[in-house]
């Protein structure tokens, strides 16, 4: 009765997404405000009709209700408990269940800031999400219903894909999700302006708030994303360039365009077209990530659920959604050019940003162009081709490398225009300790890997050095330090330390990849392996069983000159519903490097494999993305967008009462 | 139709995978290769990063454990110590099995655009920016050009005034 329930519930909240699209559609025509603002109300019931029908599933799931399909596919009776929550998004239809939460969750959100915006922009963001909403909600009903019964009910279920019963699948799709979901907010902005004609910055400033936090979110289900298949695929990579990885890169990549652009339209009117089509690209980007994940048109690691007929749904979805969204943009198309045009220097901020911008473009679709590349060639009958790191990495670096040059002079560069001599003299002194950082990490690292660690290191040195320079000339130039530190505002300090964090993770990336070592090797008890300055000690193996999984565990001691640095117990499980078997890679983890060893194989004589490696920085890769949310965390609650938002509002509402008594008189 | 009979031939069915996976999912015995010195390990270890496993969703054959990858594996090696170079063991596996198995696609007809692509968008791009920024630098040449010491004593005044 409880899952029915559920379904009738998505079914309601189907229902309010028609009245939240429907009811403004009829007062713009209409030109009455009273239908504009059934919106509001429509959309919040929307957020709890799918949060309570989420809760129907999570019951389902705990009480293992094993009628249901979807429980039967992807629980069993022995699975812990927080991984049965965590299995209600471990496959497609719950997936989109939490898809559609989430979007109804950001749109909740909106309507609880939108009271600072105009009226009639208001309600048209909040029918935008529930067009997107309604979108959904079909996809899920009538191609993935999550509540759909089995006849009959099987005493026990299939058990979650071991790859997921993992603390990484608890937090890393609602992160995920969270971003790209997120991105339907400036999304929803961007085609507001459009149908309302206010082309003006007023919507970039709406919607860069969003855009950040959104973008935050991203940034961390992608770091979470990474550092749950360093420790759970037993390689010890961290990025493959898979198509999937890639799905979640390519709107990272536009969301963080879409982030500089929209100030540079917010900041100087400059550019509102390109920030509308940012907008625009970032969603059809995270609507293309769901097609790619969801289709199984592309063989990945993580193509967890394969579906054509839901692809061919999630593509056509695409098509109307941007492709609509084209439309409208290319019909007001005219109204940018009569938009008064600001001047610029060549040596602007506006140049810089604008140099950014593009750069992340390009670097967005050359990840897309290797991604979809196999499939058009494979449809085009020119033979199977396998596009992969190699490709990615000598096409991705080079464009990148200019790009995070340019980070540090675009944060420095003043707005309209600077002088070269001011530049280069601020940041002559950031550019020396860059070459030297380069010059010594690349000799020390040396051989064949030399030259690449000292590109990265010495872009990692020069972002840092300049975000300092550049933060140290924003503040005051009198008084203690604490007192000049907080004059600065919360934007620019989180832009410096998104900054910062970018350069930690380029640092990580450029000293894990030259300096990792690396080895497999076949071992009996009493067997060391010597590898970094660190010896393992195999000591032995055990038997050892969970809950759903009977596993082998091997007993290895770190040692570091004779003295003892770690135990570790690397496992080899085999989960007992599924009969798959899984690699617990053991770490010791540590800020400057990670011990990793995983277990290989079993032999005849006792024997066993081990790949151990001792990685130098890896951990940075991550604790930089985590750095970089944190700085749009910082940019995202900048109490200018509150007060400005609340001085545009008591302008625009009077614009906007005027706009709805001259269309109904 | 005897409804009983759909359910004989799943028990069938799962009897064969039960069976499949008890031969080929039983924790595999014994198969990893052996390397005389670091150098040989680094350099198969680089060679087969760049090699694609057949038999897996995605995954290169360094990091595979699939059993026909062992072979692979195995075959990659004997040939490296038969003293071929790398691009000579990456044509023989090409020829046997085409294209597919390198994550490195050869530049040919069907592949211009995949690597002439990001180049090209590039310089496109870069055409775009040089026009934007002119047509805007160009709206600033009526104003007197203001000289970098002028510049920097507006900052100074800035900053002091701040």
């Amino acid at each position: 009765m409880i899952p029915e329930i559920g379904l009738f519930l998505c079914l309601v909240a189907l229902a309010l997404a028609c009245v939240q699209v429907l009811f403004p559609a009829i007062g713009l025509l209409r030109g009455e405000a009273a239908w504009l603002a059934m919106a509001r109300p429509a959309a919040r019931a929307q957020f709890v009709c799918l949060l309570a029908a989420f809760a129907t599933l999570v019951h389902a799931f705990l009480v293992n209700d094993f009628s249901l399909v979807y429980v039967a596919q992807n629980s069993n009776t022995a699975l812990p408990w927080p991984f049965r929550v965590s299995a209600v998004w471990g496959a497609h239809e719950g997936s989109l269940l939490l898809w559609a939460l989430i979007l109804a969750g950001w749109t909740f959100a909106v309507t609880l800031r939108d009271r600072a915006l105009p009226g009639d922009i208001a309600s048209v963001v909040t029918a935008v999400l529930g067009l997107v909403s309604i979108s959904f909600l079909l996809f899920m009903l009538f191609t993935s219903n999550p509540f759909a019964r089995g006849v009959p009910a099987p005493p026990d279920g299939a058990d979650l894909n071991p790859l997921l019963q993992d603390f990484g699948l608890i937090v890393h799709p609602p992160m995920l999700y969270m971003g790209y979901v997120g991105f339907a907010v400036p999304f929803a902005f961007a085609i507001a302006a459009l149908v309302r004609g206010r082309l003006t910055p007023g919507w970039a400033r709406w919607a860069r708030p969003w855009a950040l936090t959104a973008w935050l979110f991203l940034t961390i289900g992608i770091a979470l994303g990474s550092w749950w298949a360093y420790y759970e695929l037993g390689w010890g990579g961290w990025w493959f360039w898979d198509p999937v990885e890639n799905a979640s890169f390519m709107p990272w990549l536009a969301g963080t365009a879409l982030l500089h652009s929209a100030a540079v339209t917010d900041k100087r009117g400059l550019f509102p077209g390109w920030t509308i089509l940012l907008a625009i690209l970032t969603f059809a980007l995270s609507l293309l990530g769901t097609f790619l994940v969801r289709s199984g048109v592309l063989t990945s690691v993580h193509a967890f659920a394969a579906d054509p007929a839901r692809g061919v749904f999630v593509l056509g979805l695409l098509g109307v959604i941007v492709g609509g969204a084209l439309a409208l943009y290319s019909w007001r198309s005219s109204a940018f050019e009569k938009l008064p045009s600001a001047r610029f220097a060549p040596l602007s901020r506006e140049t810089l940003l604008l140099a950014n911008n593009v750069l992340l473009v390009v670097a967005t679709a050359a990840v897309l162009l290797g991604t979809v590349y196999p499939l058009i060639v494979d449809a085009f009958d020119l033979g199977k081709i396998s596009v992969g790191a190699p490709y990615f990495n000598s096409v991705f670096v080079p464009i990148m490398v200019p790009c995070a040059l340019l980070v540090v002079v675009g944060t420095f560069v003043r707005w309209k225009r600077d002088s070269t001599g001011r530049c280069v003299s601020m940041l002559r002194m950031a550019a020396v300790g860059a070459v030297l950082a380069a010059l010594v990490g690349g000799f020390a690292i040396g051989g064949s890997r030399g030259l690449q660690s000292a590109i990265g290191i010495g872009l990692a040195a020069w972002i840092l050095l300049g975000t300092l320079v550049a933060l140290r000339e924003r503040m005051r130039a009198d008084g203690p330090w604490f007192a000049r530190f907080s004059t600065l505002s919360r934007a620019t300090l989180g832009m410096s330390v998104a900054h910062i964090g970018l350069a930690i993770t380029i640092a990580g990336v450029a000293v894990s990849s030259a300096l990792t070592d690396e080895t497999v090797r076949r071992v009996v008890p009493g067997d060391s392996v010597a590898i970094g300055g660190y010896a393992f000690r195999f000591d032995g193996m055990r038997e050892s069983a969970g809950p759903n999984y009977r596993a082998i565990e091997a007993d290895i001691s770190v040692t570091r000159d004779g003295a003892p640095v770690a135990l570790l117990h690397p496992e080899k499980r085999a989960y007992v519903v599924r009969a798959m078997g899984m690699t617990e890679a053991a770490i010791d983890p540590g800020v400057f490097r990670d011990l990793y060893v995983a277990f290989g194989e079993r032999f005849e004589d006792g024997a066993i494999s081990l790949r151990v490696s001792v990685k130098p920085l890896v951990r940075w890769i991550w604790l930089g993305a985590l750095v970089m949310a944190a700085g749009g965390f910082m940019a995202a609650t900048d109490r200018r967008y509150r007060f400005e938002r609340q001085r545009e509002a008591r302008a625009t509402t009077r614009r906007g009462r005027g706009l709805v008594e001259a269309r109904s008189a | 139709m005897n409804p009983r009979q759909p359910e004989a031939w799943l028990v069938a069915i799962m009897a064969a995978i039960v069976l499949f996976t008890m031969v080929v999912g039983a924790p595999a015995i014994g198969a990893e290769l052996q390397f005389e010195n670091r150098a040989e390990e680094e350099r198969f270890r680089r060679l087969a990063s760049e090699l694609r496993c057949l038999v897996c969703q995605n995954q290169s054959l360094e990091d595979s454990h699939a059993p026909l990858a062992f072979d692979l594996k195995k075959e990659v090696q004997a040939q490296m110590r038969s003293g071929k170079s790398d691009d000579q063991i990456v044509d023989y596996l090409v020829g046997r099995y085409g294209d597919f198995v390198r994550y490195r696609p050869p530049l040919r007809a069907g592949t211009w655009l995949l690597w002439g692509g990001p180049p090209l968008l590039l310089v496109i791009a870069a055409a775009g920016v040089w026009k934007v920024v002119r047509r805007h630098g160009a709206l600033v040449a009526d104003v007197p050009e203001d000289s970098a010491g002028a510049v920097r004593a507006v900052g100074r005044k800035r900053r002091n005034s701040a």
